[in-house]
């Protein structure tokens, strides 16, 4: 093989391109570019649901609506904890009366007593925002109110957002509502003030029981990492191909 | 809780069994009324069309007044959209950031195109009729035919060259343009069934021949609503002239003409039969792959909206009025009934879509039931309720008649193409 | 060719400029694609930031051990070790901002608030069946559970 000078030329041109531009590159980043661009190399949020370890007292949700500023008697929430009960006869009771704000403190699930010898199985699955690698609200969003950030978290711009209810509508998990106060779409965000800043989420940190736990899937030392990554955890619904985030240990076939 | 801090979609939504929380009938009347209205716009327009680029010369009559009307029916597709927007105040956004990946974005842009075409159309077709009327009105006193005057010069917008070889150039323009409209008067609406096609979550949305059910539905009430219009004017031009004139007027005297009707009515049946065997098609085979929401849509469809869908929509808004068009010796009164219960029909076809798509939780374990509000009692509820939809569905004819003093679309003589 | 066919064409691209007129006034400078995807990542970069300056409400235990060691240390060897003090006590951020305002805490001794724990539901091999429980109506009906027992350290009998 013959290495001509064009040959040549194009080899030292590319391969002197190949050491410049990485470095221009970086050089035409704004900070916000660079940080962001760093920011994505090491953060991936995700969360744990250890259901098994879930009692169902609703601390959660409660941390979650003062801590988010969602109104608390309004019927929306951005966390709730369902309760699935399966009876001995095979019928699958679930509820969420106020999205288990106020816990659950009696057997009873919509005015029906369930004899406690008929239980066949019980348990609490908490639900918050799955903040989806493909999250099918941000791509019906028609004006970019919605977004992914480079950490994985969705988020919500209130001052942009015009309240067509359309990425209420694309929500597999019915995550999302309309804020009563603000007038816009409004949902989970994994309290991302706080896990900026080093913190756990409102409902990580009031959770007694270790049922909800953040992760960051980029950090491979991450305790709760290692168990995603090691252990068998399922996810919500993933037929609809919005790879979520959220995972759960000791899921069950009836869970909805 | 504030006083006024009630979450949108309480009001009118009651739960049954299981259902997510944050669930709520969030789509309601307003979003019926869209694909309601942008299909009659879309199918106006196409019936005019069929005149204008097939030559059906048989509907020419009927063909001016659908190209103004859909003009008229045109603002009135945005209406409900901003009645149900919850920041009617951003309403232009999708025009300045548009992010394409979403079916609403092309909203403001499709819109505006079609706008564009209907006005040039219409502009171009009677061009002329607005040179000779600033002609005519030029230095005839009154404060009224002053102001006419203003409308008129704008309406020329400065072209008042009414020579032969102009008016054609008129003509072959509008015609092009007629012809471009088609294809975007499908796509306005097309993609308004994509908006709900499209939506995975959704189990009864979800499916790839949403676009072209609400095409074909949209034609035939798009149609539907023109002969009825059309039927209804000339029926009462006739009855004043009667009134009138006595028998002198006997000679221009020919009511809605039989000749129309029965041509656009053959054209109602075809686009009718297109859109029932498409919506049973899609019936069948969600029945037939049961998929896992089937057992929800099922208990829907055949239990909890059974009165909305097989009764109201299929037997009394197509089964019927199609007996009724087709069996032979029709009258006018009988071809107003049909064309009514067409209209119902498609605006069952439409709530059962949109009401009906969210009558079942995310969770396929419960139901929500809409409550529409009726008495107002706050603006949501006004917006949201029966006087919202009354209001969006008076506007067109209100805009038609304040159109109609300036474009006279109902006269024979003008307009010809 | 008449020049007037193409007065229409004038107004479209009219409107067009009017449209990237608007935008120059209307749309904020930072918005755009920030990211590898225009499906996902097309937004106005500012809100990111603002999402993080939303003021935090609960603290966190260690900030509270700041002032009230005695209540914190009980509490730590107890078995309630693991509830966090504004679980109870109400958030001391804003709007109230404890420390500042020492008037301010919502503080809950509520019987409904033990109930949500300690409410008895007989569920198989549930973690919540572990935990000690009571039948409401059978265990001193309408009276607050905090006369007998003391929340910081459950073992403990108020006297």
């Amino acid at each position: 093989m013959s290495c001509s000078r064009r040959d040549f030329l194009k080899d030292a041109v590319s391969g002197a391109a190949a050491t410049v531009l990485p470095l221009s590159a970086f050089t035409f980043l704004t900070t916000d570019e660079a940080k962001a661009a760093i920011a994505e190399a090491t953060v991936r949020w995700a969360f744990l649901v250890d259901t098994t370890k879930c009692v169902g007292c609703g601390l959660c949700v409660k941390a979650c609506k003062n801590e988010n500023e969602i109104p608390y008697d309004a019927p929306v929430t951005r966390t709730w904890v369902e309760r699935y009960v399966v009876t001995k006869d095979g019928r699958t009771l679930a509820d969420s009366p106020n999205g288990g704000r106020d816990g659950f403190t009696t057997g009873t699930i919509r005015g029906e007593e369930i004899d406690p010898e008929n239980v066949a199985k019980a348990f609490f699955v908490p639900k918050l925002c799955n903040q989806c690698d493909n999250p099918a609200c941000v791509q019906v969003c028609p004006v970019g109110a919605t977004y992914q950030t480079h950490d994985g978290v969705v988020l919500i711009d209130r001052e942009w957002c015009i309240g067509c209810g359309y990425c209420i509508m694309a929500c597999p998990y019915g995550v999302r509502f309309f804020h009563p106060e603000h007038k816009v779409a409004d949902k989970c965000n994994f309290c991302y003030h706080r896990i900026t800043k080093g913190m756990q989420p409102a409902c990580v940190d009031s959770c007694a029981f270790g049922a909800r736990r953040i992760a960051n899937l980029r950090d491979p030392d991450d305790p709760v990492t290692q168990i995603i990554t090691t252990e068998r955890v399922a996810v919500l619904k993933d037929e609809y191909g919005t790879k979520p985030h959220v995972f759960y240990i000791g899921l069950d076939a009836s869970v909805r | 809780m504030s006083q006024d801090a009630i979450v949108h979609g309480v009001e009118w939504t009651v739960k049954e069994l299981f259902v997510y929380p944050n669930e709520f009938i969030y789509w309601s009347i307003q979003i019926v009324m869209y694909p309601y209205m942008t299909g009659l716009v879309a199918g106006a327009f196409v019936l005019s069309s069929l005149y204008h680029v097939f030559g059906q010369k048989d509907l020419k009559e009927i063909a001016q007044f659908s190209l103004v009307f859909s003009l008229a029916l045109l603002p009135v597709a945005a209406l409900p959209l901003l009645l149900h927007l919850q920041q009617p105040l951003r309403a232009m956004e999708p025009l300045l950031t548009p992010h394409f990946t979403s079916a609403i974005a092309a909203f403001g842009i499709v819109f505006t195109v079609y706008g564009l075409i209907v006005v040039s159309e219409i502009w171009f077709i009677y061009r002329e009729y607005f040179v000779h009327q600033l002609e005519a009105l030029r230095g005839v006193p009154g404060f009224w035919n002053a102001q006419r005057r203003i409308a008129y010069t704008v309406l020329t917008y400065g072209a008042r060259d009414v020579s032969e070889e102009a008016v054609i150039v008129d003509h072959k323009a509008a015609k092009i343009l007629a012809a471009i409209g088609i294809p975007v008067a499908c796509f306005l609406h097309g993609y308004a069934g994509f908006i709900f096609g499209s939506v995975k979550a959704n189990a009864l949305w979800m499916s790839p021949l949403m676009p072209v059910i609400f095409i074909m539905s949209a034609v035939v009430s798009g149609i539907a609503l023109c002969m009825l219009t059309y039927i209804v004017i000339m029926e009462w031009q006739a009855f004043r002239k009667r009134r009138q004139g006595g028998a002198q007027a006997a000679g221009d005297l020919k009511g809605a003409e039989k000749e129309i009707i029965s041509k656009a009515s053959r054209y109602l049946l075809g686009f009718l039969i297109a859109a029932i065997s498409l919506e049973l098609l899609d019936l069948i085979f969600r029945g037939y792959t049961a998929m896992k929401s089937w057992d929800i849509l099922r208990s829907v469809m055949y239990g909890k909206d059974f009165i909305n869908i097989f009764v109201l929509q299929y037997t009394l808004g197509n089964l019927v009025p199609f007996v009724l068009l087709i069996l032979p010796g029709r009258t006018i009164k009988r071809t107003v009934v049909a064309l009514l219960l067409v209209l119902f029909g498609v605006f069952m076809m439409r709530w059962n879509v949109v009401i009906g798509g969210q009558a079942f939780s995310l969770s396929f374990a419960g139901y929500m039931h809409y409550h529409i509000p009726v008495i107002p009692h706050s603006l949501e509820t006004f917006k949201e309720g029966v006087f919202g939809a009354l209001t969006v569905i008076a506007t067109p004819f209100v805009l038609f008649w304040l159109i109609n003093k300036f474009v006279p679309s109902l006269r024979r003589d003008i307009g010809e193409v | 060719m008449k020049r007037h066919v193409l007065h229409p064409l004038w107004v479209a691209i009219g409107l067009v400029g009017l449209i990237f007129l608007a935008r120059l006034f209307v749309v904020p400078d930072d918005f755009g694609v920030h990211g590898d995807s225009f499906t996902y990542n097309y937004h106005r970069l500012s809100n990111v930031q603002e999402w993080q300056e939303f003021p935090v409400k609960y603290q966190g235990r260690d900030s509270c051990a700041e002032c009230h060691k005695d209540n914190v240390r009980t509490q730590r060897r107890g078995p309630h070790k693991r509830i966090q003090c504004e679980n109870c006590h109400g958030p001391s951020g804003p709007p109230g901002n404890h420390p500042d305002n020492e008037e301010y805490l919502p503080l809950n001794k509520e019987r409904d608030l033990c109930m949500r724990c300690h409410a008895s539901l007989e569920y198989p091999d549930a973690a919540r069946s572990e935990l000690p429980a009571i039948h409401d109506r059978r265990h001193k009906r309408r009276r607050e559970c905090v006369e007998c027992h003391n929340p910081h350290d459950p073992r403990e009998d108020v006297e």
